[in-house]
């Protein structure tokens, strides 16, 4: 009978006949996974891919990866489905999102899931630096996977047009001003054709200020996220500094720097040296028709960056099962295979000292030395601005950073107005 | 009417009131009671707080400059884009070769998603490798950062809205405009009237309900059309470019704070009645309907 009905028919008939029988054989958990994607390229294929193998391994698990869109999205709708009764069980989401996660009752501490020594042990494996974002309250809450600092892109050919040596990015602040004044070419009436540098200003302008901070010796909040630093004087000096490059050397477009076009400028020559996430990488690699480096961003007391992007969350409301099943998702992404194959794919770092051991990434490093500096530059790195009510307390940030910027403010006024309003919304959860 | 006929009509309206009361107005009622309220914290829903939220609004600076870019917004791009429209809808109404690509051409960024010509205009504003800059460099003008001066962020957007509303109005008075009874324009013709006083005598008095539609669609627009902002400016820099929508969505979903959302959806929710009242309550009697 059945080669009378037209393939489609034949088709679903089929499925509808294998699903029966799956369902009758065995129980499988199904596992709902929402993940963001923050830079270009395809990383929902990388992603598939990755769910693919899992799968594959265990037959019994079955896991629906959905993409959601940029961080944001990302958690807002995982909270949605969470308080609509048919939630996810697992989800990446912004590292930073972790003391709002816990506000809401709505993430389990890998401390409790992990039983065996052997699974301790894996808790341990990854950089130190990226579980910072992950701790809280003497637990962890979340694993690292996708994750990035801030680096340095240059143009090695416009830096051999300009008399520098391309081996030898700017190390200092007083560095980057000196190479950036002869980078920043002008035409005959003054107009601007190639500018020293860019660090953008708009999307994330409190993480590329994190950088800029840590390099001057400090940070922007404590551990536990219950209080910011944003008037301490070296905090105020970095962005006295940060507009300085634009309005005093005039050796970065003033007003604020656009995230999403950055990139762009850069492979087009209009920047010789642009700030970004290592999350673009790759990108750069395959576009970029000049000759590129990428180097730890400049020191002014230290060497510095945060760090960045998404981590692992698993869900409270959700079963046992699910909950084992999470984690042998969590562990599977994050083994060192994989985490090789997902940092070549993309430019974001691999989570763990064994992942660059693996043959396909040592080699990988070796040929392309750029896609190591990330790691290089961990070791001085910090965490990104998170706190309780992070959303808001990183708008008053990137309010006052822009204000400056596109010199409305001081530096002093406007992070001492963010700070009282910061200690105003963090005060009840001290 | 007999009651059968009663329950007749009942029922034909019951699926429109019924898909109106899910999704407009039983929303409308709980987020105005939701703005009474703390914002939920964990699943628990929070306690009674009377008018605190709508005095926090008044205490926040950050709403008082969306309210007023959006005033800004609505006073700039609502008049220009109606009288763009005028314009285009009568030319293109005239007898004229290729109108209808140009009619066509007009109402393109109509068809067009909203995200998808922000991203467009993005590479058109941005400085270094941006379309405008180098337009202007090459007439021997200085550029700017169009996005990224607080002077500049707004108008920018306004531009771009006025851009894609323009020709989305021009199809209603373009339609108006060939619904027009010719005898009147003959008539005029003959009194030797003059093409300014045809216009200002007739023309525009019977375009009149056209207008006032038009204008209703225009305000609510300018206060609900957000979408470009995610893209562009995310209403920065700090704020210049912020609308009441936008940081309704931010307080939303990027705060988790919903109770203040909800005080903020409230007061946009009585500046849109208080404006449709004015509409509909003062205009339309001056209106000519035939």
């Amino acid at each position: 009978m059945l080669h009378k009905l037209p393939k489609v028919g034949q088709a679903i008939a089929l499925s509808i006949a294998a699903f029966g029988l799956s369902a009758s054989v065995q129980a499988k958990t199904e596992l709902t996974m929402y993940y963001p994607v923050a830079v270009g390229g395809s990383l929902t294929k990388v992603v598939d891919n990755m769910i693919e193998g899992f799968e594959k391994q265990n037959p019994d698990i079955d896991v629906n990866a959905i993409y959601a869109g940029n961080y944001n999205d990302a958690r807002v709708k995982a909270l949605a489905a969470l308080n609509s009764g048919k939630p996810a069980q697992l989800s990446v989401m912004f590292s930073i999102d972790v003391h709002e996660l816990m506000d809401q009752d709505a993430i389990v501490p890998f401390d409790e899931l992990t039983k065996t020594a052997e699974e301790r042990q894996w808790l341990n494996s990854f950089y130190p630096t990226l579980m910072q974002n992950g701790k809280a309250k003497g637990k962890t809450w979340g694993i690292p996977f996708q994750r990035s600092t801030i680096v340095m892109y240059y143009n090695k050919d416009a830096f051999r047009a300009a008399g520098l040596n391309p081996e030898k990015p700017p190390k200092s602040w007083d560095e980057l001003v000196a190479a950036g004044k002869k980078l920043t070419l002008r035409n005959g009436d003054g107009k601007v054709q190639q500018w020293g540098t860019m660090i953008p200003s708009t999307g994330y302008p409190y993480w590329m200020f994190g950088a800029l901070t840590k390099q001057n010796g400090e940070v922007l909040m404590n551990q536990d996220g219950t209080e910011t630093y944003f008037n301490k004087p070296a905090v105020v000096e970095a962005l006295g500094f940060w507009k300085d490059l634009g309005s005093k050397h005039q050796i970065m477009p003033q007003g604020t720097i656009e995230w999403g076009t950055l990139r762009q400028n850069f492979l087009e020559g209009k920047t010789a040296m642009m700030w970004h996430s290592t999350g673009n990488l790759t990108t750069v690699k395959k576009n970029a028709k000049f000759d590129f480096g990428v180097a730890m961003l400049p020191a002014q007391k230290e060497f510095g960056s945060p760090t960045g992007g998404g981590n692992f969350y698993i869900f409270k409301k959700s079963s046992a099962e699910e909950k084992a099943a999470a984690l042998k998702l969590v562990r599977y992404m994050t083994a060192p295979q994989q985490a090789a194959a997902w940092s070549k794919a993309t430019g974001y770092m691999a989570v763990s000292e064994e992942a660059y051991q693996t043959d396909e990434l040592n080699r990988y490093v070796k040929s392309f030395p750029a896609a190591a500096v990330a790691r290089d530059q961990l070791q001085h790195a910090t965490a990104e601005l998170s706190t309780h009510q992070a959303g808001r307390v990183r708008k008053l940030l990137d309010d006052a950073i822009q204000s400056v910027l596109t010199g409305e403010k001081e530096a002093d006024q406007a992070l001492s107005k963010a700070q009282q309003q910061a200690d105003r919304i963090l005060r009840r959860y001290r | 009417m007999s009651p059968n006929r009663h329950l007749h009509a009942w029922l034909l309206l019951l699926p429109a009131m019924a898909m109106l009361a899910a999704f407009t107005h039983i929303p409308a009622i709980s987020t105005l009671l939701h703005s009474f309220f703390e914002s939920p914290i964990a699943g628990k829903t929070g306690s009674f707080v009377g008018l605190d939220n709508f005095e926090f609004a008044l205490e926040d600076d950050i709403f008082w400059q969306v309210l007023w870019n959006n005033f800004w917004y609505a006073v700039v791009t609502v008049p220009t884009s109606i009288v763009l429209a005028l314009v285009m809808a009568i030319w293109v109404n005239s007898q004229m070769s290729g109108r209808a690509i140009v009619r066509l051409a007009y109402f393109t960024p109509t068809v067009l998603p909203m995200i998808a010509v922000a991203n467009i205009w993005l590479f058109f504003y941005t400085p270094e490798i941006g379309l405008i800059n180098n337009l202007l460099e090459k007439l021997g003008f200085e550029g700017q950062n169009w996005l990224g001066d607080p002077d500049l962020a707004l108008p920018s957007l306004m531009v771009m809205t006025i851009w894609k509303e323009a020709g989305f109005f021009m199809i209603f008075y373009l339609a108006a405009l060939q619904s027009l009874d010719q005898s009147l324009y003959e008539a005029a013709a003959v009194e030797n009237s003059s093409r300014w006083q045809t216009f200002r005598r007739i023309t525009w008095p019977l375009l009149m309900p056209t207008t006032l539609f038009i204008l209703i669609n225009a305000l609510i627009n300018a206060f609900k059309l957000v979408d470009h902002l995610f893209i562009l400016t995310k209403g920065g820099p700090n704020n210049a470019s912020n609308l009441l929508l936008y940081y309704i969505y931010e307080n939303a979903f990027s705060f988790f704070d919903t109770a203040y959302a909800a005080t903020l959806t409230t007061i946009l929710l009585i500046i849109l009645a208080l404006l449709a009242w004015v509409q509909f309550g003062v205009l339309d009697k001056k209106v000519h309907y035939r």
